[in-house]
């Protein structure tokens, strides 16, 4: 369990995180998300036992992160933003040293090491020293010392910053296979990462929280929450249609996009509009390509309550 | 005390793992046997001693040490990896001595090296070795001064070149505590009590009274003090700038 109250950061007349107050329980994948300098990262770091609080509180298992900070940061994973090492040291000797700091030791040691090294693929590279690695390679080193001592509680400050598609599906992958017994917290700013693995995001702007919701919770604050996008085959039909869906009850307001022959409908206050859609389309001889339900869109509510 | 040993184990191998060990063992065997040769005259005075080596050695400390000891913690500030560090449990103490250690190992490898020259005197001569035991002791113990006050200037800092600057000029006044050049700064307004404290600072002063062969526990006390007092200082510049 983390648990966090009032936790609040000044750094002179700075305020970087206001007020924070949050639990988060076994099984859960929290999201971070935020503006860039909105206090995710101070807010982690906190957690953490890097910096201290100015003033509230924060807790890692029950183990206070200032007055019991070891027992607090052995129940934790952590990996900080941008995944520093060691450069000079190979991957091998790195492991092995925070598998030392961590405790580990005989068979349950070549156990944990071996596991983390398959699990993030790092046999080739175990003789070469960290700053020849690329930025994936880093970021999968920092990865496998964050979760070589099977922590309960995992914090990784954007854990896919700098992958390609394939290192990112990889990593997502991983944090879901962890979530079953775990409680992990990512920071991103990538918004499908939150569909992808999350099962609950707090938006976080300038210091405060600003929303505590699940992803489709979030979603369905979006005006875009169950509208109806639906492509044309042909363009030309465009302002007909365009004209025939305003002029239904339901829809509130109709968004055109040009470039690909795109109406999107937006219901009024949330009403089901797709059977009244796909009737009007069958009615007037509308030849479509594509008829979808929209969820929301999470980058729009993002920027609504962030801006 | 367990990961003091794993910390300073890490800290030692990253030392050979660059040039760094290498560069610094080569220009300090170097400049030793230089001075010990060239300035201090080792043949002509004809005396079977160390004293040519021991005489120079505080002032080839001044640049060598704090060039050790400036990456201590301002590189692991300046890399990030102080937040890898510090969030392992591991306690700052803990750190602040592994590293510490580590450089001051190392240090010692460094002086042993020096062996030859005490060859070469047994070879030449019937040297007084337990004064020159007790003078490589006194030098142990001043490095451990030296590093000490640098580790204290590198936690301040995130730049190496400062954290050098820093140390060789916290170094040189601890140095010269005894001498005229940093007492007369005190000697017009403070009372003759501080002035004497100042005095009594003087690396130099208590190096000396050890490297005749005198050990001295108030010496030996007061570099154990010294060590303390930059290394708790180190600990807590860390604690309070770790992040920034």
């Amino acid at each position: 369990m983390i648990k966090t109250e009032h936790l609040t950061k000044h750094y002179g007349a700075l305020t970087a995180v206001e007020d924070v107050s949050f639990q988060v329980g076994p099984g859960e994948v929290l999201g971070f998300l935020g503006p860039n300098g909105a206090g995710k990262t101070t807010t982690m770091r906190m957690l953490a036992g890097f910096v201290t609080p100015t003033s509230g509180t924060a807790s890692i298992c029950g183990h206070d992160v200032e007055s019991d900070p070891i027992a607090a940061k052995a129940a934790l994973g952590y990996l900080p933003e941008g995944a520093p090492s060691y450069g000079e040291m190979t991957v091998r000797r790195f492991l092995a040293f925070i598998a030392d700091l961590r405790g580990l030791e005989g068979a349950r040691r070549e156990a944990r090491l071996k596991h983390v090294i398959e699990h993030l693929q790092l046999e080739g590279v175990l003789d070469q020293t960290i700053e020849t690695l690329s930025k994936g390679f880093r970021r999968r080193v920092g990865l496998a010392q964050a979760i070589v001592h099977d922590p309960p509680v995992l914090i990784l400050d954007e854990p896919t910053d700098g992958l390609d598609p394939n290192q990112k599906h990889e990593v997502r992958t991983l944090i879901n296979d962890m979530a079953r017994d775990k409680i992990i917290v990512i920071s991103t700013h990538i918004l499908e990462e939150v569909d992808a693995v999350c099962t609950r995001a707090i938006i976080i702007s300038q210091g405060r929280i600003v929303a505590d919701d699940s992803p489709a919770g979030l979603a369905a604050r979006s005006r875009y929450h169950n509208a109806v996008s639906m492509q044309l085959e042909q363009p030309s039909q465009l302002s007909q249609a365009r004209a025939a869906v305003a002029a239904l009850p339901a829809v509130a307001q109709v968004e055109v996009s040009e470039r690909d022959a795109r109406l999107t409908a937006l219901p009024r206050a949330g009403a089901p509009i797709l059977p009244a859609l796909s009737e009007l389309a069958a009615r007037t001889g509308l030849k479509l390509k594509e008829l979808h339900l929209e969820s929301g869109r999470l980058d729009e509510v993002f920027r609504t309550i962030t801006s | 005390m367990h990961n003091v040993g794993i910390i300073m184990r890490r800290e030692l191998a990253s030392y050979f793992a660059t040039p760094l060990a290498y560069v610094f063992i080569v220009i300090f065997l170097l400049l030793a046997n230089a001075f010990a040769f060239y300035l201090g005259s080792f043949y002509e005075r004809g005396q079977a001693d160390l004293d040519s080596l021991f005489g120079f050695l505080p002032w080839l400390f001044l640049f060598l040490i704090p060039a050790l000891s400036m990456k201590l913690w301002a590189e692991e500030r300046n890399s990030g990896s102080i937040e890898l560090l510090m969030t392992q449990p591991v306690t700052l103490r803990e750190a602040v001595l592994g590293k510490f250690l580590a450089a001051w190992i190392f240090t010692a490898f460094a002086l042993a090296l020096t062996f030859p020259l005490w060859l070469t005197v047994n070879y030449l001569g019937r040297p007084d070795n337990g004064a020159i035991l007790a003078a490589y002791l006194g030098s142990l113990l001043l490095a451990g001064g030296f590093l000490a006050v640098g580790s204290c200037m590198s936690a301040l800092t995130r730049s190496q070149v400062v954290a050098f600057i820093l140390a060789v000029f916290a170094c040189l006044l601890l140095l010269l505590a005894g001498f005229p050049l940093v007492l007369d700064a005190f000697r017009g307004w403070a009372p003759q009590p501080i002035v004497d404290a100042i005095a009594s600072l003087s690396f130099l002063a208590h190096f000396d009274s050890i490297r005749k062969g005198v050990i001295d526990v108030r010496d030996l006390l007061y570099f154990a003090m010294l060590i303390s007092l930059f290394l708790l200082a180190t600990a807590i510049a860390l604690d309070l700038r770790k992040a920034d």
